[in-house]
């Protein structure tokens, strides 16, 4: 470990690490943009690194003019990244040049403390951190970034194109709005208009629905002393942690039975009572966070204690309530085991349901990712919008999912 | 002298609370009641018994109605028919009868003896059927003019009752499903499936929860962009990221392989949901993955909650990086690692959406929450279904146990 705390030999290794982590990503970033060739090659990439990571010692001049060599380099066909025959000349340099500069940039960073001689514990330390926040970063936002990636682009293609090359995601502009053609499909042909109305109006009844049964509920455990508090705020947690398999075998016999089956109405009233203690959990515990003497005040000014959560607490409560309603709409517009069990016919189908039935090998790949847009675009742009509540809603005592 | 006793019992303001609370949990009390403890008791109870798919529907008589011959002119001579049997090919349905308006102006020859015909109306008594039985009855009859002018005689629809016995609700137990899931040696290749899943699941969750948690716990122009996309996994709808990963890693079409053999790493297409080893670890990193955003979040919250102080007077005691994070932050974040353990090892058990849309179980990611749908729909055996559900919620209950235990002495959560 000792010998590694010099910088001759830190700068070198860290640079190589570093710049295969970035032929890695660009040549798969260029693939999936391009279609074209690209591939990383590990023995390149860890010397032309080691090289770049030695020049950083020497100050910028030296790095930058290192990274144009190995820019070079790769343009020449003797780079960190190797690009298959028939790549464009515009590809080709803007993959090159882009490799060689987040190497430089990234190493710059990475080795800003670096010295040739012998390095300090914190130094040296400092230095590989660096290098795996960067490497955290570029692999985090890879891992997420892919599957939409993919599932965005493949919506937008068709099946024969994706079968030729599945790498090739670039998209053919002059379309215009035949892009959207299996959007357009959907909505006329396999009735997705309905689906999404059905999912918005069962999603938005089941915050309803919810909310009304856990404020009072999550008051009552919060602020009332009664017997048994302590044991019922337990059982809430434990009844949250019960599998949906479990009740859905029993739930799909009585509704079979009386005919609940396949109506909306079923679902919305199966919906909010697996969201009701997950509502209730959230919200006592922010009950109980706020002060109770603005209460007792409006106690003692007579007004009676409805009155006092629906004048004073409720209002002060309206971020939680936001957020537990975010949730709330998330799980119930996300909500596929019981869709899928319960409702059969299409006209009542769910988002859910209606894209799970596009799997089938008749239907077109293109159209099945495009279902999966419909149906992940609403939430995320809740999502984003809100963000701010949303986590606060998800750290408030939530690890359902 | 007596002694100061502090007042027993409860006051009426004491009591008028507790009746306010009762009050406002009740209706949540009957919901919850109703859709999962009673769901839960049924799921013991169908648990012990043979009950199929086929029987959820209990046997009822049916009957058609028709007249064989034409009747155009009075005196002409038809038959009128009627054609019962039992829906169940197996079950008995006991005392069925028969009632039909009997058409004006007919005039029945010959009557089968456990028939009559009294005030318009055609009543007949069967007696009990075997599963699977068949009946005509066949009356003869001759038209006189008033059956011209009335409506057509087949146009009352025939009443029929009939008690069946219905599986569900007869005390027939059985303890033939727990032998069935318990038997040979698929039970515990299930739960070696699902242990693994758990395992792996709940720790790389937590282990690349903590890495993008310490990613993030600077702040930074971007930050909230970051932290907003890491969440992505977690919030989009797992039919839609599930698809999408399916879609990715197709053996034929899929990115991931062409991405794979182009970059040299393997000679062939692979199958990553359809090979043996694979799958299973495929649908792990596929829970680690959707799940990470979570863990992330909450050790994100509980890092930033952490005293500054305390790292600059490691600072000054020249503590590295690295130090620093061994003997400060860990410790602190121990908590909430645990409880997240506990908690999301429940969850990931109970996961059944994810394997189920990723590999349906198929190539050896049967875990016990598909094998209840297995069972239950796909061989349609829902005593056995049950059975299973019944494994899974001592199992539940067994970690929900051990999970109060540590939670006491956890705060947080």
């Amino acid at each position: 470990m000792n010998a590694l705390r010099y910088g001759y030999v830190t700068a070198p290794v860290l640079g190589a690490l570093w710049c295969f982590v970035i032929a890695v990503t660009v040549a798969v970033a260029m693939s999936f943009a391009t279609g074209a060739p690209f591939r990383p090659s590990l023995i390149l990439s860890l010397i032309w690194g080691a090289g770049i990571g030695f020049a950083a010692l020497f100050g910028a001049v030296a790095l930058w003019g290192a990274a144009l060599a190995v820019a070079a380099l790769g343009i020449v066909g003797i780079g960190p990244m190797a690009s298959g025959d028939g790549t464009g000349l515009v590809a080709l340099a803007v993959g090159h040049g882009a490799l060689a500069l987040f190497t430089a940039l990234g190493v710059r960073k990475i080795l800003e403390e670096c010295r040739i001689g012998a390095l300090t514990r914190h130094e040296f330390e400092e230095a590989v951190i660096r290098f795996l926040t960067g490497f955290g970063y570029i692999f985090f936002t890879a891992i997420v970034l892919i599957p939409f990636y993919v599932m965005v682009m493949t919506s937008l293609k068709n099946q024969a194109e994706l079968m030729a090359n599945p790498l090739d995601f670039s998209i053919d502009l002059t379309q215009g709005w035949g892009l959207l053609r299996s959007y357009g499909e959907l909505m006329t042909e396999y009735g997705f208009g309905s689906y999404l109305w059905t999912s918005f109006y069962v999603s938005v009844l089941t915050v309803l629905i919810t909310l009304a049964f856990a404020i009072p509920g999550a008051y009552a455990v919060a602020r009332l002393r009664f017997r048994g508090q302590a044991l019922f705020s337990r059982s809430i947690l434990l009844i949250y942690m019960v599998p949906m398999i479990v009740l859905a075998l029993p739930i799909y016999i009585a509704f079979s039975m009386t005919g609940l089956r396949n109506t909306i109405f079923g679902i919305v009233i199966i919906y909010p009572v697996t969201t009701i203690p997950v509502a209730l959990y959230m919200l006592q515990g922010y009950f109980r966070g706020l002060p109770a003497e603005i209460e007792e005040a409006g106690l003692m000014d007579g007004l009676s204690r409805l009155k006092v959560i629906w004048k004073i607490t409720l209002p002060l409560s309206l971020p939680a309530l936001a957020s537990v309603s975010l949730y709330v709409f998330m799980i119930a517009w996300n909500e596929f085991l019981l869709a899928f069990m319960l409702l059969d016919d299409p006209s009542k189908f769910t988002l859910t349901r209606g894209i799970a039935s596009l799997n089938s090998s008749e239907v077109p790949r293109q159209h099945l990712m495009a279902g999966a847009v419909i149906a992940t675009v609403p939430i995320m742009v809740l999502f984003l919008g809100l963000e701010r509540f949303m986590t606060k809603g998800l750290t408030a005592g939530s690890v359902k999912g | 002298m007596t002694d100061a006793v502090p007042p027993t019992g409860t006051g009426p303001l004491a009591k008028r609370e507790a009746r306010l609370a009762w009050g406002l949990l009740f209706p949540t009390l009957a919901a919850v009641s109703l859709v999962v403890i009673l769901p839960l008791l049924a799921v013991f109870w169908i648990s012990f018994k043979p009950v199929g798919l086929a029987n959820l529907r209990p046997p009822t008589p049916i009957v058609r109605e028709d007249i064989r011959g034409d009747l155009e002119a009075p005196g002409d001579a038809a038959t009128l028919r009627y054609r019962l049997r039992n829906s169940s090919q197996d079950q008995p349905i006991l005392g069925v009868t028969l009632s039909d308006a009997w058409p004006e102006g007919l005039e029945a020859s010959e009557l089968d003896p456990r028939c009559a015909i009294a005030e318009g109306r055609l009543s007949c008594d069967f007696g009990d059927w075997e599963g699977g039985a068949r009946e005509q009855l066949r009356i003869p009859v001759t038209a006189t003019e008033a059956y011209f002018a009335g409506p057509d005689a087949t146009a009352s629809d025939p009443a029929l009752t009939g008690q069946a016995q219905n599986v569900l609700t007869s005390f027939d137990f059985t303890l033939e499903n727990f032998a069935q899931v318990f038997d040979g040696s698929e039970f515990w290749a299930v739960l070696g499936v699902t242990l693994f899943y758990t395992v792996f699941g709940t720790l790389g969750a937590l282990i690349m929860g903590l890495f993008a948690a310490m990613l993030l716990n600077k702040s930074f122009k971007g930050q909230g962009i970051l932290r907003g996309l890491y969440l992505f996994p977690y919030v989009a709808p797992v039919i839609a990221v599930a698809f999408a990963w399916i879609l990715l890693f197709d053996p034929f079409s899929g990115s991931a392989n062409a991405l794979l053999i182009q970059m040299g790493v393997s000679q062939g297409a692979i199958n990553f949901f359809g090979e043996r080893p694979l799958a299973l670890i495929m649908v792990t990193l596929f829970e680690i993955w959707r799940y990470f955003p979570l863990s992330f979040l909450f050790i994100l919250a509980r890092m930033q909650s952490i005293d500054h102080d305390m790292y600059e007077a490691a600072d000054m005691d020249g503590a590295s990086p690295f130090q620093k994070f061994w003997y400060l932050s860990l410790p602190q974040l121990l908590g909430i690692l645990s409880v997240l353990f506990l908690l999301r090892f429940i969850w990931t058990f109970n996961k059944f959406d994810d394997i189920f849309l990723l590999t349906g179980g198929n190539a050896g990611t049967r875990v016990l929450t598909v094998n209840v749908y297995e069972q239950a729909f796909a061989l349609s055996n829902i005593g056995a279904g049950a059975a299973v559900a019944v494994v899974i919620f001592a199992c539940l209950l067994l970690f929900s146990l051990f999970f109060f235990k540590v939670m006491s002495r956890e705060e947080g959560l």
